[in-house]
């Protein structure tokens, strides 16, 4: 009897191991049954990802449609060259679309957005966006704004000075 | 004065081949447990035993601290995160430690708290009280009688009880942070399933636990085994026990965390 009692409780053990396994893998790590569901292959090459890294999503209008797969540096144009997984159903993206690289909210993570273009002909697998977009660098913006302000700073402070040489 | 000198020298000396010597032996009685087979009766019986014991018995601890765990996991991330505007990232924050570290390596002290100590006295006091000797005399070889189902209860239990550990801590966190704190849980739960993949963080945090728990159990089924047959031998093994894995657990994780997620 009591060993009976052990094995249910042995067994009751390891269901809710394996059963917390099977929820790691599909409630918390996005794991699907069905494998690599059907895709293609898109390239698009931008001047700089910023930190786009693999795995980031690819949207139409907000709506997920695939999956960076690999980035690597284009050795003879020095642009980074991104490879896009894109869902087999999407295969009406129009030659003349942009892929540019967006940030979910203010410190959120970066995405590749596609905007439709408006041509009949549409991107085959293997094919390579003609128009991009870079990422947005917050330094870069500071910076510009920076000089701006600056310079306008420099202005205002003349006009004060020149004031106070009135006084 | 050299006389002193050389005593001490030898000692050092001695007490160095010793240590040696201890290692060596955990490596043989790790062989001798391991390979060959038990034939008097079933072995599968005993680890389901031993599964019991240090399993079935330890999963109330490792559940209490997963919830506590993971709610203050969710608390704290909140405070810091809710300040920089992007409290939807709690869920994110909760699944990759808990996964990457705090799963594998909380579950593994507890082990050696709750299992591991129980384990070494145990055996401690199965050689204090002659029962290993005695089952020698009758032909039935102790590594294989009673330290082999310890270490695959052991080895068998750990994971299964990190990956409890880690789901009773996101559920923990959800409840903190989704249902008190008011993050919203599409985006809780999305922000996690986007920044965990299978592959290398669930994965590899299994892996972690596997080599704990074969680390925690192999230091305990030596330290009973090679414990002093008296009442202070016995409480030392489990002290040494509960020292000594808590030790290699923290710094055997430095090495994989450096190895599978440090990029070194």
């Amino acid at each position: 009897m009591r060993i009976r009692a052990i094995e249910t409780g042995v067994g009751i053990f390891m269901l809710a191991g394996i059963f917390s396994l099977i929820l790691l893998g599909f409630k918390v790590s996005n794991l699907s049954l069905t494998p690599n569901h059907q895709t293609y292959t898109l390239y698009a090459e931008f001047d700089n990802i910023g930190s786009l890294n693999d795995r980031a999503r690819i949207a139409i209008g907000g709506v997920t449609i695939g999956r960076v797969s690999n980035i690597i540096l284009n050795k003879k144009t020095y642009m980074a060259k991104v490879t896009l997984n894109i869902d087999n159903k999407i295969d009406n993206i129009p030659v003349d679309s942009t892929a540019a690289i967006m940030t979910a909210g203010l410190l959120g993570e970066k995405y590749i957005a596609i905007s439709i273009g408006g041509e009949n002909r549409y991107l085959k697998p293997g094919d390579t966006f003609s128009d991009t977009q870079s990422a947005l660098i917050l330094e870069n913006l500071i910076g510009k704004f920076l000089l701006k302000s600056g310079a306008s700073g420099a202005q205002s402070n003349t006009v004060i000075s020149g004031n106070h040489e009135q006084f | 004065m050299t006389a002193q000198l050389f005593n001490k020298l030898a000692k050092l000396g001695s007490a160095g081949i010793e240590f040696i010597r201890s290692i060596g032996f955990s490596g043989i009685m790790l062989v001798r447990s391991i390979c060959g087979r038990y034939k008097h009766g079933s072995m599968s019986a005993l680890i389901v035993e031993q599964l019991y014991a240090s399993g079935v018995l330890s999963l109330i601890i490792i559940c209490i601290s997963g919830i506590f765990i993971g709610m203050v996991l969710g608390l704290q991330g909140y405070t810091i995160l809710n300040r920089y505007g992007s409290s939807n990232a709690v869920g994110q924050l909760v699944a990759l430690s808990l996964l990457r570290e705090l799963g594998p390596v909380v579950t593994a002290l507890l082990f050696a708290g709750r299992a591991g100590s129980a384990l070494a006295a145990e055996i401690a006091l199965m050689k204090a009280t002659e029962q290993l000797s005695s089952m020698e005399m009758i032909g039935v070889d102790p590594f294989r009688r009673i330290i082999a189902p310890r270490f695959w209860g052991g080895l068998i239990s750990l994971p299964l009880l990190n990956c409890i550990f880690i789901i009773v801590g996101i559920w923990g966190s959800s409840v903190v942070g989704v249902d008190w704190l008011g993050i919203d849980s599409g985006s809780f739960w999305v922000n996690m399933q986007n920044a965990v993949s299978f592959e290398s963080d669930v994965f590899g945090g299994i892996i972690k636990s596997v080599v704990f728990g074969f680390v925690v159990t192999w230091i305990a089924v030596f330290q009973g085994y090679t414990a002093t047959p008296t009442a202070e031998g016995t409480s030392l093994s489990t002290t040494r026990t509960v020292v000594y894995s808590s030790l290699a657990v923290l710094g055997l994780d430095f090495i994989l965390t450096a190895v599978m997620f440090g990029g070194l």
